[in-house]
């Protein structure tokens, strides 16, 4: 996924002389091609988050479209106070992308995990907040991103992550990607997670349950029209995300579906308000948390009887 | 009669050390009737701000938006007052709004908001803002080949934030020259005198060390504030920092160094006392 942002980012910054690439001294040689082609616009600002945030801003708020970029716990903890003030609040149309999300460094320790990213992210006022599902996602959401004229977070991968999609889909902020017909349950997946969710859903078809599955990657703005449909028309609805069960995905559609009093039944896969301290790579992750397709398909059809 | 406030147009040989007189009047004035607080480092910096906005400064009130103006930041953003004192009185918008500050409804917060008046470029009130965000607009100029300036006025507990010296360690890397930031060195913050609480002198040597054109000024000296200042025309490939030695509640011999000011209004008695000490009264 880091690889298709590199790429994008490069092609579109070759037509969009406002677009600042900002790292925070990483991608070695990722952004070589974007160095070349546009001269002057790609700024290695260190291991300084808060100041590459706020010099960000001020781009921002002079014209230029600055996207920052480094891996997801310095793009969005270690900066929080900076992407609230001097992004949010002033409205400032920056482009936040974090790399290596969730789990993708499992290996590396909790100082590397986040699952908490979106949630944080998500309470700021006029921040968006995408978890693309593959590389072709990834184009999408960059492509949107600079077409909106708020703050925008975009979490994504490492490298290596399958493409679902057979080709880039139509991509708006907001608006749910369908990907499979299904009449029993609904399957909402935001980022990395949905070949998980496809496969539960296979498995789910073998045993007689038709599962809908969505790429739900815009966690902010919620795509309401789907959800509303999606509660009136499922016997269960499950959210599927690598983030915690605390203020994510599902975390924004509980909020929603309690305030729209919608009915039916949600259940949410995400993982656990704790820290991971086992040492182990990004699938052990997940299935310490319960997040591989036999034990979502196994709770989904616990929530159906 | 005491003078009141007026727009001080910068031509015409105008009395820069009257005008500075005129704003901390107002400034006493507006602690006193609106119960704000923060006039000792609001006193503190008036001079530095008579020398930009008088002196320095290429801007035109009437065009608060032009993208080729020269940008100031009050990254001390708790001295709100001081600039839209200043503002008012250099023409950016009617001197009544000052009469409103900290009022419900009013444009003028007791620390600024966005865009919420002509010539406010930042909401700031969270130290440590101002820098990183100012490197970034200076770095905007470069990239769209537009020649403003960009000028950042810090308190000295300000650098006790960590971003200061993420910006001051990024600025030289990229020679950024066209970027000036003054520091309003009065030697107080909130609590304490602020060369115990953290290790802050030599500002100018830290400044220095980390590859800036870096000199100390009597920050109520308005010529040695502006002459400072007038460094940046050289362009001379360093970013430019000016350690302003600057007293807390300067001009009013009773709030001069004394910290209580920090927080503290003065009584209608106190504001009259203010009026004969800055010779206003006549």
């Amino acid at each position: 996924m880091r690889n298709a942002f590199a790429k994008q980012i490069t092609e579109l910054a070759q037509t969009d002389p406002r677009i600042v690439m900002l790292s925070g001294d990483i991608g070695n040689r990722l952004f070589d091609n974007l160095k070349a082609k546009c001269p002057g616009r790609f700024f290695n600002c260190g291991v300084a988050e808060a100041n590459m945030m706020g010099m960000a801003a001020g781009m921002a708020l002079s014209g230029l479209r600055p996207v920052c970029y480094t891996i997801t716990p310095f793009i969005t903890y270690r900066c929080m106070e900076q992407i609230r003030v001097d992004v949010c609040y002033h409205h400032a149309p920056v482009v936040i992308v974090g790399t290596g999300s969730g789990y993708s460094y499992a290996s590396l320790g909790a100082t590397h995990h986040s699952c908490e990213d979106m949630g944080m992210l998500r309470l700021l006022p006029g921040m968006a907040v995408i978890a693309p599902a593959d590389s072709l996602e990834v184009r999408g959401a960059l492509a949107a991103a600079f077409r909106q004229d708020n703050p925008v977070y975009i979490r994504i991968g490492k490298k290596g992550e399958p493409n679902v999609h057979a080709s880039e889909p139509v991509f708006e902020i907001g608006k749910a990607i369908p990907l499979r017909e299904g009449t029993d349950v609904a399957l909402l997946c935001a980022g990395t997670m949905l070949p998980v969710a496809l496969a539960a859903a296979e498995l789910l078809g073998r045993e007689g349950v038709s599962a809908f599955v969505a790429s739900f990657h815009t966690i902010k703005p919620l795509d309401t029209a789907l959800l509303q449909e999606a509660f009136a028309k499922y016997k269960v609805v499950a959210t599927i995300e690598e983030h915690s069960i605390l203020g994510g995905l599902g975390g924004a559609i509980a909020e929603w579906k309690a305030d729209a009093n919608a009915p039916g039944r949600l259940v949410r896969f995400a993982t656990a308000d704790e820290f991971l301290h086992a040492t182990c790579e990004q699938d052990e992750a997940r299935e310490h948390f319960g997040l591989t397709a036999p034990a979502i398909a196994a709770r989904v059809r616990q929530a159906l009887h | 009669m005491t003078h009141s406030l007026e727009v001080y147009p910068p031509e015409n040989g105008v009395d820069l050390d009257f005008v500075a007189r005129a704003i901390r009047f107002k400034l006493v004035q507006i602690s006193h009737a609106a119960g704000t607080a923060h006039l000792g480092g609001a006193l503190s910096c008036v001079d530095i701000l008579v020398a930009a906005y008088w002196k320095i400064l290429r801007i035109d009130p009437a065009k608060p938006d032009d993208p080729l103006r020269d940008r100031f930041i009050l990254s001390k953003g708790h001295a709100a007052t001081a600039l839209y004192t200043t503002l008012a009185a250099r023409g950016y918008f009617p001197l009544q709004w000052l009469d409103t500050i900290a009022q419900h409804g009013s444009p003028l917060a007791e620390q600024p908001a966005p865009r919420c008046a002509p010539g406010v470029e930042l909401a700031t009130g969270s130290l440590g803002h101002g820098l990183p965000t100012g490197l970034g607009m200076a770095l905007a100029a470069r990239i769209q080949r537009q020649d403003y300036r960009v000028f950042v006025l810090m308190s000295d507990g300000e650098c006790n934030e960590g971003t200061v010296w993420e910006a001051a360690l990024f600025a030289p890397a990229h020679k950024l020259d066209q970027l000036v930031v003054i520091v309003d060195y009065n030697k107080w913050q909130a609590t304490g005198r602020s060369n115990e609480i953290m290790a802050l002198p030599s500002l100018r040597e830290k400044f220095a060390a980390f590859g800036w054109d870096a000199s100390e000024v009597d920050g109520h000296n308005i010529a040695q504030v502006t002459a400072a200042m007038q460094r940046v025309n050289t362009r001379g490939g360093k970013p430019i920092a000016i350690i302003a030695h600057t007293v807390k509640g300067k001009g009013i011999s009773f709030m001069e160094d004394d910290n209580n000011w920090h927080y503290r209004q003065p009584t209608a008695e106190e504001v009259e006392k203010a009026a004969v000490e800055l010779k206003l009264k006549s």
